[in-house]
């Protein structure tokens, strides 16, 4: 082994990158430092604006127009990439630095076959053959795991679902055999039981493929998962750095903490831990203070010291885990109070909302040409299907589930935008289930409202952001002349913590966080006795996540209104529902109090989805259980079970012939499966906490 | 709290407010500030017309002067020669300009008025209303722009409000095909589903959510329309189916003094003139929009 072999793959030094704009520099990202070994995995995470992703783009020198390297190196393989020409760099990118972006449509040319796409890789880089290519390609298909390569090789792009996809995209970045692959968001997109398998792949990719990666996340759990090295960023800097077992089990940066603070953990004890955002918000790159960038957000800021300019410093008991923090060694976190969040454990109140064998159908018609020549092209689509809920008043009832699973219908046929085909739904004693929106009485609209989920378009961006709550409190009756209005807009300006010059804002000055106040202060305009709130704070960063709610938590509590919270996100529905339901194709397939859904006995799809929630915290250990297949088209749901296709427990053609029977529990807990009761009851655990002793490592299937 | 009031009011007239602030920002592009320019210059005409020191636009003088020529009595300089009539070329330009500018700013309204509403209900709507509508369109969009200018006008006579009516009747189908395209991508935004949940009715989402938001895309198109229109009613004007005479219009500029044109090539020059840096101001400004709007 020479000293090449001991020369880090990739070395960032002091790197420093700013965007020309017309409103002049935008420093992204500061003095950067980062080096990657050979065959090491190193995560980059930090909130969005932290320049994690433009130093991706710096590495593959991707900065476009408006963004230039002002300085510092990059050296790959001991060649400097920051003076490389042109035409160097494109024999270098794709074929020694490979990239995978979020969104793996676009990384995908849609009108080629997967097959054509993957073989030019080998024909250019390595200038292979037709037949050596196509070799290759199949071979590789096969290596990250997909079925049926020969289909896959001859589809298009869009017969594939998302996550064979990105599959696709990864194994055409590994198939020019990179020495680096750079991983910007990988999983995003796609659900977590699709999510757990890639990052399964990618764990496995440093030690079958020999490639050093680097995977930037804003997932806190992801990394840990699967980096052997993780750095955080914050405002452009790396504020905290080491291998991943000593920083997760110890972190020492308060922004870091804080990060970590602000993330909901599926945990057996959820009181223990109240979730805490970090105070106040990311400056802009030009705002930046002196001395240390988090200072003004910061709980241990002290004159003199933290005022200075921050370096780099390792610890003294761990010399590879480094910190930019002066108090480092000063702040005693361990003596950090973490009492237990008073809640007032009021029990539930009276019954609110009924939905009884509730039934939504889609038609897909043929359309004008099927109308002409008389033939019925009708299709139906039950995006929901016997759906049996009751939310009582004061509680959070979360409704759980993937893409495509129909949470987001059910929300729509609550709210009335759309009708139910069938089925009964009692809100106050009403009966509302085939009546949209416009036929319902004011004060039932009023009273159940809605939250919605994309803070870009929960505002109309024409109009002031007074102007907006404001209409919605004349529309509710709450009051009538412009005194009063006003009134009333301020004090729901306050409830959500916003200052009351917000009046004059128009949307496009705020902030995701605060975009998503405004839509909770015009949902509770109308003092809503129900409020769905569909997937309100995914869009957001962790720490504003976390502010957001806790809001609505605390709004909810206050008023006794019912919050009907859909979400992916288990941890984050752990940690706030009184009781969940689990969706899957239109069905809930298990519901109860989240104590007990969150623990055996399990449907074995809400058995998949715990184990498929990336951990952040080196305390706790999971049972890996990879769901095969894809979720099926709900265009052709599966005969009986509908997650007969993918269980892990299946117990033969029953599944898939016979609808499942609910097989019920103590406290009102329901699980819908063919499995009998007590074989559902002996399950283990998915998450639990470490024996002290245990390693910490995640072993590789 | 006076301040307080006037930005109330103008938020009940988004589109004005809208346009208002977008004139500031012009400055960002030199294609539009060239656009501005040129109309402004031609808005300052049409306004001042009654001011300025002009001769009689309908006034019989002298003949077939050349440019610059003073008249026999030495009282006036025809800057810009006169017509075969013997009127005063600069005076019938600039109030020509007032004529234009007012119906083809009037037409082009009319058409808005009608083209939006027409998408807004396809786009909203959809359905029955989204089929009838936009065949309804398409039906119209079929004819070539000018020959249904022809049949609409010598049906219904050549007055400036049937001039108002033809244009409305060529024009709207476009407007409404471009709302339409915007709205049925607006109305799947989560503030339209806000509005909707709290029972708003489709009238106030179609005025106050959707058509704001589709407001940039129509600024330009308007602007663009606004040159079509120069040209159509120069055109109908060139054919004698346009304003009626005798007041000036540049199109029947052109035509009365085409049999005559190389005697009196200056009265058909400087209206040709006029026509084309119209609508070239109109085509710069839309340009120009477009650009700053994708820029952001």
């Amino acid at each position: 082994m020479g000293a090449s072999a001991k020369r880090p793959i990739l070395a960032c030094e002091g790197l420093g990158v700013s965007y020309f704009t017309r409103a002049g520099e935008v420093p992204a990202v500061v003095g950067f430092d980062l080096a990657i070994a050979r065959g090491e995995a190193v995560g980059l995470v930090g909130e969005s604006g932290c320049g994690k992703s433009t130093v991706a783009l710096a590495v593959m020198r991707y900065l476009g127009r408006a963004g230039r390297i002002v300085a510092g190196s990059i050296r790959f393989d001991g060649r400097e990439l920051t003076t490389m020409s042109e035409r160097e760099l494109r024999r270098i990118r794709g074929s020694r630095i490979s990239m995978v972006y979020q969104e793996p449509m676009a990384s995908l040319n849609p009108s080629m076959t997967v097959g054509r796409q993957l073989v030019e890789v080998p024909r250019y880089h390595a200038g292979a053959g037709r037949a050596e290519a196509r070799e290759r390609a199949l071979d590789i298909l096969a290596r990250v795991g997909l079925p049926d390569t020969r289909r896959i090789f001859s589809a298009y792009p869009h017969e594939l679902s998302g996550g064979q996809q990105q599959r696709v995209v990864i194994a055409m970045a590994l198939l020019a055999d990179p020495a680096l692959l750079l991983l910007d968001e990988p999983t995003t997109a796609l659900d977590v039981t699709v999510e757990a398998g890639i990052v399964d792949l990618i764990r496995g990719v440093a030690e079958r493929f020999g490639t050093a990666i680097l995977y930037i996340s804003h997932n806190l759990g992801l990394i840990r998962e699967t980096c052997d090295r993780v750095a955080v960023m914050y405002a452009g800097q790396v504020v905290e750095e080491g291998p991943v077992t000593n920083v997760f089990a110890g972190m020492r940066h308060p922004y870091a903490r804080g990060l970590f603070a602000a993330i909901p953990l599926p945990d057996s004890d959820r009181r223990a831990r109240p979730l805490r955002p970090i105070p106040g918000q990311l400056p802009l790159p030009h705002e930046r203070p002196g001395g240390c960038f988090f200072g003004p957000r910061c709980t241990h800021y002290r004159q003199g010291t933290c005022d200075r300019e921050q370096r780099m410093r390792p610890l003294d008991a761990d010399p590879g885990h480094r910190v930019r923090c002066a108090r480092q060694a000063e702040i005693a976190w361990e003596r950090e109070s973490r009492g237990p969040e008073p809640r007032t454990a009021e029990g539930p109140g009276p019954v609110v909302l009924e939905v009884h064998r509730l039934r939504k159908e889609y038609e897909l018609d043929g359309g004008l040409f099927a109308a002409l020549t008389g033939r019925d092209g009708t299709r139906r689509i039950a995006a929901n299907e016997g759906l049996d809920l009751v939310a009582r008043e004061g509680e959070t009832l979360a409704i759980v589930g993937e893409s495509g699973c129909g949470k987001s219908t059910f929300a729509k046929v609550l709210v009335g935008l759309e009708p139910a085909t069938a089925g009964r739904i009692t809100f106050e004693g009403r009966e509302i289930a085939g009546a949209p929106v416009e036929t319902r009485p004011p004060e039932i609209v009023a009273h159940l409202q809605m939250i919605f989920q994309n803070p870009s378009e929960t505002l109309n961006p024409s109009h002031a952001v007074g102007f907006q709550i404001a209409r919605v409190v004349r529309k509710f009756g709450a009051a009538r002349n412009r005194a009063q209005v006003r009134r009333r807009v301020y004090e729901l300006l306050d409830l959500v913590k916003l200052p009351r010059a917000f009046f004059r804002r128009r949307p496009r000055q705020l902030s995701g966080g605060q975009k998503q106040r405004i839509g909770i202060a015009r949902a509770f305009a109308g003092d809503p006795r129900l409020v769905v709130a569909d997937e309100p704070v995914s869009a957001l960063d962790v720490s504003v996540q976390a502010a957001i709610t806790g809001l609505l938590t605390d709004i909810q509590r206050r008023r006794r209104t019912t919050l009907l919270f859909i979400s992916h996100d288990l941890s984050l529905v752990h940690y706030l529902a009184d009781r969940v339901a689990v969706m899957y194709l239109g069905r809930i397939v298990e519901q109860g109090p989240t104590g007990a859904v969150f623990a055996p006995p399990y449907h074995p799809y809400t058995e998949a989805l715990l184990s498929a929630v990336p951990l952040a915290d080196p305390g706790l250990v999971k049972r890996r259980i990879l769901l095969e297949g894809e979720l099926p088209s709900a265009l052709d749901p599966p005969a009986g079970c509908p997650f007969h296709t993918r269980c892990p427990r299946r117990i033969g053609s029953v599944c898939e012939e016979r609808e499942p029977p609910l097989r019920r529990f103590d406290g009102d807990h329901r699980i819908l499966c063919h499995l009998p009761a007590e074989e559902l009851a002996r399950g283990r655990p998915v998450i639990r906490r470490r024996h002290p002793r245990e390693p910490s490592h995640i072993p590789l299937r | 709290m006076a301040v307080r009031g006037r930005r109330d009011r103008s938020e009940a007239l988004p589109l004005l407010a809208a346009a208002l602030r977008s004139l500031g920002v012009l400055r960002e592009s030199p294609v539009a500030m060239a656009g501005a320019a040129i109309l402004l210059f031609w808005l300052a005409m049409a306004v001042l017309a009654p001011l300025l020191p002009l001769a009689d636009p309908n006034l019989p003088l002298e003949p077939l002067r050349p440019p610059l020529s003073v008249s026999a009595d030495g009282t006036a300089t025809f800057w810009l020669g006169t017509d075969i009539k013997g009127r005063d070329v600069l005076s019938r330009l600039i109030w020509g300009a007032r004529r234009v500018l007012v119906w083809a700013g009037l037409a082009t309204l009319a058409a808005y008025l009608v083209g939006i509403a027409m998408g807004l209900v396809a786009g909203y709507r959809g359905g029955w209303w989204d089929e009838i509508l936009s065949f309804v369109a398409n039906l119209l969009l079929s004819f070539p722009v000018m020959v249904l200018y022809i049949v609409v006008i010598t049906r219904i006579g050549a007055s400036p409000l049937n001039i108002v009516l033809a244009v409305t009747f060529a024009s709207a189908p476009a407007i409404m095909r471009i709302v339409r395209g915007l709205v049925l991508d607006l109305r799947t935004r989560d503030y339209v589903l806000a509005a909707r949940a709290r029972g708003e009715g489709a009238l106030w989402i179609m005025l106050v959510e959707l058509l704001p938001n589709a407001r940039g895309p129509l600024l330009v198109d308007a602007c663009l329309r606004m040159g079509y229109t120069t040209i159509a009613l120069a055109t109908l004007g060139f054919l004698g189916l346009g304003l009626p005479p005798p007041d000036p219009d540049w199109g029947a500029m052109i035509a009365e003094t085409q049999p005559m044109g190389a005697f009196a090539g200056h009265a058909m020059v400087f209206p040709a003139l006029a026509v084309s840096s119209l609508v070239l101001g109109f085509n710069l400004l839309a340009d120009g929009l477009r650009e700053i709007s994708l820029r952001d």
